[in-house]
This record gives structure tokens, sequence and C-alpha cells, in this order.
């Protein structure tokens, strides 16, 4: 087997050569993402520049657009508020899930407890989520998205509407999930700390193109060379004087 | 001269007795202003400040019911108006809640079915009764009609503007999730639309009530209304009050009945 078409295997999800318009806005502008499993790479770009419509167009909730698509499996979406249905308990919300996969109520419920069992929260199965806090039902929400065990997680600003202390030990959450089950992540933030922090390559996307990418290579966690280098050369790509 | 500790205790240690009355007084009041008003209807009745031709005692009244209730003819009556309330509301909160329903989901279905409904909810439905006897006769259906007529309306908006508030990140998450239109339907547009829906049924019973009070008033030979009408004839003031209770109480009742369903269908934002 050739290094290419292994390469092709381990492929999450693709966008090549994506354009699309609002009306006669060029929203997107042939816009090419790869995440491979295993990987995470983050969207970054300020509002308005089609971050969102890229995560989107990948989700499969974009239909007019042209050039191709390839997602393996159903990709899993969480967005920047946890929309959890107010009405149905947490463990339901979680096995809301596993619809597209068909399974017996009971082993659907059993999945659901292990993936909150995941995120922690186990205790918190039998309540409405509007009792958690904003941490919790992102949490929860988190669940709903991995509980399939999708190969892509999208990520629309999914930490973007916590306190700072919260979003910290998401995103440690989120990167102990993801050294567990090995899925793509595509993240879309407009946070530069964060896409320095979790990602192995970072997109920057302006006016609907991608006009910069970065690559970086230090482990996670062995802070210093990470944030402080990569911070200042995605700064000076996003245009930002410090 | 006051010491701190002085100042304290009358704010620190205010008796049961003053926490109890503090806490039931309003209560209390709102529940004895009708009972001091039936107390001056009694003793006025008594005194004969007020003529018994006009407006019998309470006690008088009283008795006319127990009258009925031993006769049967309460019973009956009673049988009578429920059902043709409950034919009325099975039809009526059907339109209105499938047309509502509808309505909301769907551009095609309000450019075309919301129109010609604004236009009929724009006649006065009880103006419609000439019309109904002509078209139905006095029988059972033109009053059920009716009543449907009626109630649907109330149901019919609430229902439309319920659906049509559903948020629709929630129908966006749904689609990622891949719920099919059925499974929306019951888990997202159902519990969501439920509370507004309901407050639509509050006000449906209470129209249902009224049109059946102003329908049982016309070539009614049983029902609640046939014994008011019939209560005139024989200038039975007392029975013809107590028909008006009897109308109030079963909207209350109804009323109460929608409020337990209200609570549930809210209970998980308690």
């Amino acid at each position: 087997m050739t290094i290419a078409s292994e390469r092709q295997t381990a492929v999450a999800g693709e966008l090549r050569h994506v354009h699309k318009w609002y009306g006669d806005h060029h929203v997107l502008t042939d816009v090419s993402v790869r995440v491979e499993r295993g990987e995470i790479v983050a969207l970054i770009g300020r509002s308005g520049s089609g971050k969102s419509t890229v995560l989107r167009v990948l989700a499969g909730l974009s239909t007019d657009h042209t050039g191709e698509r390839v997602v393996s499996g159903a990709p899993a979406l969480a967005f920047q508020e946890p929309r959890l249905f107010a009405w149905r308990d947490v463990r339901t919300n979680v096995v809301y899930g596993l619809t597209r996969s068909r399974l017996r109520r009971s082993e659907a419920a059993a999945r659901a407890d292990r993936a909150l069992a995941d995120v922690g929260l186990t205790d918190r199965a039998e309540v409405w989520p509007l009792t958690l806090s904003g941490g919790q039902a992102q949490r929860v929400s988190l669940a709903r998205a991995l509980v399939a065990e999708p190969e892509l997680l999208l990520l629309d600003e999914p930490f973007g509407a916590l306190d700072a202390l919260t979003r910290l030990s998401m995103r440690g959450l989120l990167l102990d999930l993801w050294r567990e089950h090995g899925f793509g992540v595509l993240l879309v933030t407009h946070d530069v700390d964060e896409a320095v922090a979790l990602a192995d390559r970072v997109l920057v996307l302006e006016a609907g193109r991608v006009v910069h990418t970065l690559t970086i290579d230090e482990p996670r966690r062995s802070a210093g060379a990470r944030t402080e280098l990569h911070r200042a050369e995605l700064l000076d790509k996003l245009g930002v004087q410090i | 001269m006051t010491t701190p500790a002085e100042l304290v205790v009358p704010l620190a240690s205010p008796t049961a007795a003053n926490r109890w009355w503090a806490d039931r007084k309003w209560g209390l009041f709102r529940l004895l202003s009708p009972l001091v008003l039936l107390g001056v209807w009694q003793l006025g009745s008594a005194l004969g400040l007020i003529p018994q031709d006009v407006l019998p005692a309470p006690s008088l009244i009283v008795e006319a019911g127990i009258e009925l209730i031993e006769n049967g003819q309460l019973a009956d009556a009673l049988r009578v108006s429920g059902i043709r309330v409950i034919e009325g509301l099975l039809l009526g909160g059907f339109l209105g809640l499938v047309l509502g329903t509808a309505v909301g989901l769907s551009r095609w279905f309000e450019a075309t079915v919301d129109p010609p409904m604004q236009m009929i909810r724009a006649l006065p439905h009880l103006g419609l009764i000439p019309l109904f006897i002509l078209w139905f006769g006095i029988g059972e259906l033109p009053k059920v009609l009716l009543v449907a007529l009626g109630l649907s309306f109330p149901l019919y908006l609430n229902t439309f503007s319920a659906v049509r508030q559903v948020d629709p990140k929630l129908f966006e998450t749904a689609q990622v999730l891949g719920l099919s239109f059925w499974q929306r339907f019951r888990n997202i547009v159902v519990p969501s639309a439920a509370p507004q829906v309901l407050v639509g049924l509050r006000q449906s019973l209470a129209i249902a009530w009224l049109t059946l009070i102003v329908a049982e008033q016309i070539n009614a030979d049983k029902g609640i209304g046939f014994l008011i009408n019939n209560a005139r004839d024989f200038l039975r003031i007392d029975i013809i009050i107590f028909g008006l209770i009897v109308y109030a109480l079963l909207g209350i009742g109804t009323d109460a009945i929608v409020r337990v369903l209200e609570r549930r269908a809210l209970r998980y934002r308690s």
C-alpha cells in the first residue's frame, strides 16, 4: 500500500475547491480543507471571514455550494451554545446523538451513560438540562456529539460562551477525549490562544479564502514554545499589531 | 442608649405567630371577602332589604340546587351539555390543532389556509346562529358545530404562533443529529409548542362554554340552557342563578384541568 493511499483512508473530512455564494456575495472562494483522523485543525479568522460557513459545508448543512466534500461517516457537530432539548433529561439528550445508529433503547442508554462518564457527568444523567451550569451543558453537548463515535468532530466556537476557567478545563477535556478516541477535529475559533493550544495545524481564513497555514509541531501541554512563538506568528498572519 | 444587641433582638426573633400571620394574611383576606359578600346577601334577604322575587337568598339557591340534584334533572342536563362541549372540543380542537400546526410548519399552508381562516375568524361566530339553524336545523348538530367553530380559533392562532416560534437552531441541530421529520415533530415541535398550545386550549374552553350558553338558549329541549330557560317560564330565579353557577363551575373545572396539563408540560423549567 502506497503512502498516498494510506493517507486517503485516514481522511476524516475534506473540502476541495469549494465555492459558495449568498446572492452576489462570494462567501467562500476556492476553499480546500483536509482533516485527518487523529488530527486537530483550527480554522481562525475574524467575524464574517466564512469560518462557520466552512464548518456548515463540511457538516452537510449547506447544499448550494460547488466543489467536493468528502466525509468519513456522519460528522458530529457541537455549537457555541449547547442546544440541548430542554424538555428531555440529560441522558435522553445524549441518546439523540445515536439517532443514526438505530440501536435498541437499552443499548443506546448504556452508550449514552458511557459518553456521560467520559465527560464526567455520570451523576447528572437524569436531571433537566436547565439545571446545568454553562460548562456542564457544553459537556453534555460534547457527549451527544461523540456518543456515536464519529471520525470527524466539528466544533463551532464551542467554548466561546464559557468563562475563562471553564474554557481551560474544557480544552483539557477535549484533548483527553481526542487522545482516547482518535477522531479528527475541525475547530472554528477566533481565539488565537485556543487555536495554538489545541491544533496541529491552523488555517487562517480571510474573506472566504484560506490565506495562511501554520503547522505546530511542538507537543501539546509543553506550553512554552507552543504558545509564545506560534502565538506571535499567528497574530502576525492575522494582521494584528502588538 | 441602644446597644447593638438590643437592635438585633426584634429583627431576629419575630414570634412564630407573627410569621404565620404575615405569611397567610393576604390569602385569608382573599378567602374572606367573597364569604362576607355572601353573608351580606343572605342577611339582606333575611331582613327583607333584597326582594326575593328579584334576587333570592343564597340559601334558597342552594335549596334549588339540591332539588335539581335529587330529582336527577341536573345530572341529565350536565350529561347533555357535557357531550355538546366534548364533541365540539374534539371537532374544533382537531381542526385548530391540525390547521395551526400545518400553517406553522409550512409557508405554503400559511399562504393558502391562513387567509380564509382569518376571514372566517372576522365573523362573530355567535351571529351565525340563524344561519346554522337554517342549515342544520335545531337539533344537536348546530350547537356542536357552533361550539367547535368558536373554540377552534384560539387554538388555531396559538398553535400557529407556537409552532412558528420553535427555535430554528433546534431544527438545525436535529438535522445534524439525523432526526427524521416525525422525530423532529415529536421531539422538538410538540414539546416546544405545548405550553402556548395549552394557553390556547384554556381560551378555547372559555369560548366553548360561552358559546354553549348562547346556543342552549335557542330551541334546546335538554341541557343546562334548557333548565335555565324552563325556569324562566316558571319564574324560578333560584334555578336560573343555580344554572349560572353550574356553568361557572364547569368553566373553572375545565380550566383547572388544563392548568395541571400546563404544569406538566413545563415541569422541566422548575
